[in-house]
């Protein structure tokens, strides 16, 4: 079983790497990483911050893409393409194929991750003509921007599983977006004075997922660590959010035909 | 050969542990959450940073869309002060800039000058507390929109509310109310101000002027009450100033009105515009007597704000 | 051994898009199919053939009925171990090369490294893409996929091996040699359940085939069998015969087709050869042959499709089914 999950991971790595328009965003990401610089050149006194804002922020952005493009691709496309009678005519179970789909994606978003990390820390490195231990605090920042992308991969992995390629980028990018607004859906509930509203805003907080959990970009610009807790329990979210998209979609998977 | 046609269920012998890993993995991520909120403290409101403090360069930078911009612009002030009311800040750092730089990429953005001075001149919580601030900016907003009489009505206010520096803000109303379009209760701010400011004659100058433009009778009533209250505040404070040189001469507190008469300080004992004599009031000032229809809501020494003029 | 066992098979999809409406791709199809057999699944577009074979793959479940392979539940993965799939139009990863891909299909059979990379050179060799070894799978030609959709079928030297349309898409060559490969697999005793439209295909491969329509199954049997059937005509040509001859045969004949000097007379089932003989004899007309008429798999199909909803047609299936069934 491991063994063809780590297969298929591999091969999907293989497979999605390989694809151009990921080299476009890193070198788009990269591109802007690098105007930062510029931008930040302009701006006076806070060079640094701004780097970072804008730096991280791309980073964000652009493995966003990554992770919506591809993932969506995870699924979908092996339905659309008939590749996946070729697979699961072979001894793989179903569940077998999505979670080393999954691992696969994921791997590749590792890769670009740290590409564009590398970017980020020349330009940092340009602006500031040294790195300090401060900047080392950025990789937590960038560990946490990555937990966003793992779970969002997840979701366009369940959504590939149930719908479209483009409904499926659509409704991920919904979530990402009502995903960052979670908190003031709750507040707007409890403000609405309807307990079913409220309860309803209630739920969906617990269920939905709460990107704004990794929000850091701004306090990282500030210097500020993101405490340890916080990563332990950011990563603890990140994993069960995985695992519960990844486990509805074995499910939903289980029960397709193709 | 098999003939029963026998139906089929697919059997998964691993599905319950999905559904199981599902449900736990909901559980988990619900105390998770929990615990994140709970520690959330380290994440308190950051001002944030503004990486262009000129609207006139962003002007530049925007190709043509500086009109867009200052809506974006506007918005985030709005949300920069609306989070930070919420959450009850003391500092509000970034409003001015952002104002500024909203006015800047669009001068005629009224609506930014008129709340964005709101904004900036109340007392915290309620807003930035920066009166010096709002007045720049409706100063600026003034120089971007001349005729603009509401300007000056904003600029009245700030000067009455927040500096109670009732000349200008009398000033202001009148400067806005000769202003073409501007409402006739500019005026009547204009005078009432001025009577607390403590002109009574430019005040009742106004008055008489608003009572010449007056168009209904309702107003002129209002306008004979006003300026009967003007004559009733001008008679008190030379009342009150008597009874001080009464207290300072004789070396003791007038008992009432009265005292002052046998003192020789005055003739008789005088009487409001509504003909009831003013009395000497238990704290040792002068007020209109309790028979008088004068309204006390417009006597500047009983009431603090200037109120309604009609 | 039975390698196949297709027991009162149903399947209904739903079509439409909010209210789904069953629509029968399978009726009640029962087959089996013994170890070392090639048999044809044979059909017109949309008989059900794919469909039996995903339910037997395990990529579509049945509504109704059991599917076995070699003894096990169709979708008991354990299954697949021994078995091979060349998918209907087949495409793969565009981005991987032809030998990434086999070796992406070897690994999931938990191939050793040594064994993987003899066998897929070996395949690639046989289904002559050794040149298109590196080359990524989006340059390749239509037939060139089928070639190597042949080729990653057969990696796990599979006891049954399952090709849906193995020939479309191949030139006259390409067609000859993957009908080469069929009977080399053969010859090494393995089974081959492979669906077509193409007749000839089946004809020269097929030990058995069964013959589906709208779902059902519409005959089954050994080709002989099912050819026999409708071996009962005699064909006669007769060359610049008088017309008092063909008055004559008239009557023993069930067509009278006239091509130049030439009459072909077909006749009846159950004439009288001797008779027919000796009335042409008789009438001094020039025999140019006399053959016994072979249906082609061509005209059964044709007879047994054409007018499926006939009940005729029906019957002569069950009965083609029957005389199977009898041995």
């Amino acid at each position: 079983m491991i063994q063809r999950i780590r297969t298929i991971a591999l091969h999907t790595f293989k497979e999605s790497v390989r694809e151009k328009v990921l080299y476009n965003l890193i070198i788009f990401a990269l591109l802007l990483i690098g105007s930062a610089v510029l931008f930040a050149s302009i701006s006076l006194g806070i060079e640094r911050i701004m780097l970072i804002n804008l730096g991280l922020s791309s980073i964000a952005v652009f493995g966003l893409l990554m992770a919506i493009f591809i993932g969506i691709g995870l699924v979908s496309k092996e339905i659309d393409r008939r590749t996946i009678h070729n697979i699961l005519s072979k001894p793989v179970r179903r569940f077998e194929f999505i979670i080393g789909k999954y691992l696969g994606l994921l791997l590749t978003l590792v890769v670009n991750t740290t590409i564009m990390t590398g970017g980020f820390y020349i330009a940092l490195y340009y602006v500031q003509r040294h790195l300090a231990g401060e900047d080392a605090l950025l990789l937590e920042t960038i560990y946490f921007i990555f937990l966003q992308f793992a779970i969002v991969v997840g979701l366009a992995l369940f959504f590939s599983c149930i719908s479209t390629p483009i409904l499926s980028a659509f409704f991920t990018f919904c979530l990402y977006v009502a995903g960052n607004f979670l908190a003031d859906i709750r507040w707007f509930g409890r403000e609405s004075g309807s307990v079913i509203f409220e309860k309803v805003t209630a739920l969906l907080y617990y269920i939905l997922p709460n990107f704004s959990n990794f929000q850091v970009i701004s306090q990282s610009a500030h210097g500020k660590a993101v405490p340890s807790y916080m990563l332990t329990a950011g990563s603890l979210y990140a994993l069960l959010y995985v695992t519960i998209v990844i486990s509805a979609s074995i499910l939903i998977f289980e029960e397709r035909e193709f | 050969m098999n003939q029963g046609s026998k139906t089929t269920c697919r059997i998964r012998p691993d599905g319950w542990l999905w559904w199981l890993l599902l449900a736990a993995g909901l559980l988990a991520l619900w105390r998770t959450q929990r615990t994140i909120d709970s520690n959330s403290g380290w994440r308190e409101a950051h001002d944030g940073t503004l990486y262009f403090t000129s609207g006139k360069t962003l002007r530049a930078l925007s190709l043509g869309h500086g009109g867009l911009l200052a809506d974006i612009y506007w918005t985030r002030a709005v949300q920069y002060f609306g989070r930070k009311q919420i959450a009850y800040a003391k500092h509000y750092n970034l409003l001015a800039p952002l104002l500024r730089i909203t006015t800047e990429l669009d001068p005629h953005l009224l609506i930014a000058y008129r709340f964005g001075a709101i904004f900036l001149a109340e007392k915290p919580p309620e807003g930035a507390g920066e009166p010096e601030q709002a007045l720049q900016l409706v100063r600026r907003g003034i120089v971007a929109n001349p005729g603009y009489w509401r300007f000056w009505q904003d600029l009245g206010f700030i000067y009455y509310w927040d500096l109670k520096n009732y000349k200008m803000a009398a000033r202001a109303f009148k400067t806005g109310s000769e202003q073409p379009g501007a409402m006739v209760w500019m005026k009547a701010m204009a005078a009432t101000i001025t009577a607390q400011g403590g002109e009574f004659r430019t005040s009742r100058l106004l008055w008489s002027e608003i009572y010449r433009q007056a168009e209904t009778d309702a107003i002129r009533r209002s306008v004979l009450a006003h300026l009967a209250a003007l004559r009733a505040d001008e008679d008190i404070r030379e009342l009150n100033a008597l009874v001080a040189r009464f207290r300072k001469q004789c070396g003791r507190e007038p008992r009432s009105l009265g005292s002052l008469v046998q003192a020789g300080y005055l003739k008789a004992i005088p009487v409001d515009p509504s003909g009831v004599p003013y009395v000497l009031g238990r704290d040792g000032t002068v007020t209109v007597g309790a028979e008088s229809k004068i309204d006390r809501n417009l006597l500047s020494e009983s009431s603090s704000s200037p109120g309604s003029p009609f | 051994m039975l390698a196949i066992e297709i027991i009162e098979l149903t399947k209904d999809y739903g079509v439409g898009f909010w209210r789904k409406r069953p629509r029968r791709a399978l009726e009640r199809l029962s087959l089996e199919v013994e170890a070392g057999e090639v048999f044809g699944l044979l059909g017109p577009n949309g008989a059900g053939k794919t469909t039996t074979l995903k339910i037997l793959l395990g990529l579509v479940f049945p509504t109704v009925g059991t599917a076995r392979l070699f003894e096990r539940d169709a979708h008991d993965i354990s299954a697949h171990q021994k078995v091979g799939y060349l998918p209907e139009n087949p495409s793969f990863y565009d981005r991987l090369t032809a030998k990434e891909f086999m070796t992406y299909a070897a690994s999931l059979f938990g191939l050793s490294d040594k064994a993987r990379s003899c066998r897929i050179t070996l395949l690639l060799e046989q289904v002559g893409l050794s040149d298109s070894v590196n080359l990524p799978i989006r340059k390749f030609s239509k037939g060139m996929i089928q070639r190597l959709g042949i080729a990653q079928a057969l990696i796990n030297d599979p006891d049954l091996i399952f090709l849906d349309e193995p020939m479309s898409g191949l030139d006259p060559v390409g067609r000859r040699e993957v009908r080469n490969i069929i009977l080399q697999l053969k010859e090494k005793g393995k089974t081959i359940f492979f669906s077509t439209h193409i007749l000839s295909d089946a004809e020269t491969l097929c030990d058995r085939v069964a013959i589906l329509d709208h779902g059902r199954l519409q005959g089954c049997g050994e080709l002989r069998e099912i050819l026999e059937m409708g071996l009962s005509n005699t064909e006669i040509v007769l060359e610049k015969p008088s017309p008092d001859t063909i008055v004559a045969l008239e009557s023993f004949a069930s067509s009278v087709v006239r091509t130049g000097d030439r009459v072909r007379l077909e006749l009846r089932a159950g004439s009288d050869l001797a008779k027919v003989l000796a009335q042409i004899v008789r009438c001094n007309a020039k025999l140019i042959s006399l053959n016994p008429v072979r249906m082609s798999l061509e005209d059964y199909f044709m007879e047994r499709v054409g007018n499926s909803d006939g009940l005729s047609s029906r019957r002569g299936a069950t009965a083609g089914m029957e005389s199977r069934r009898n041995e």
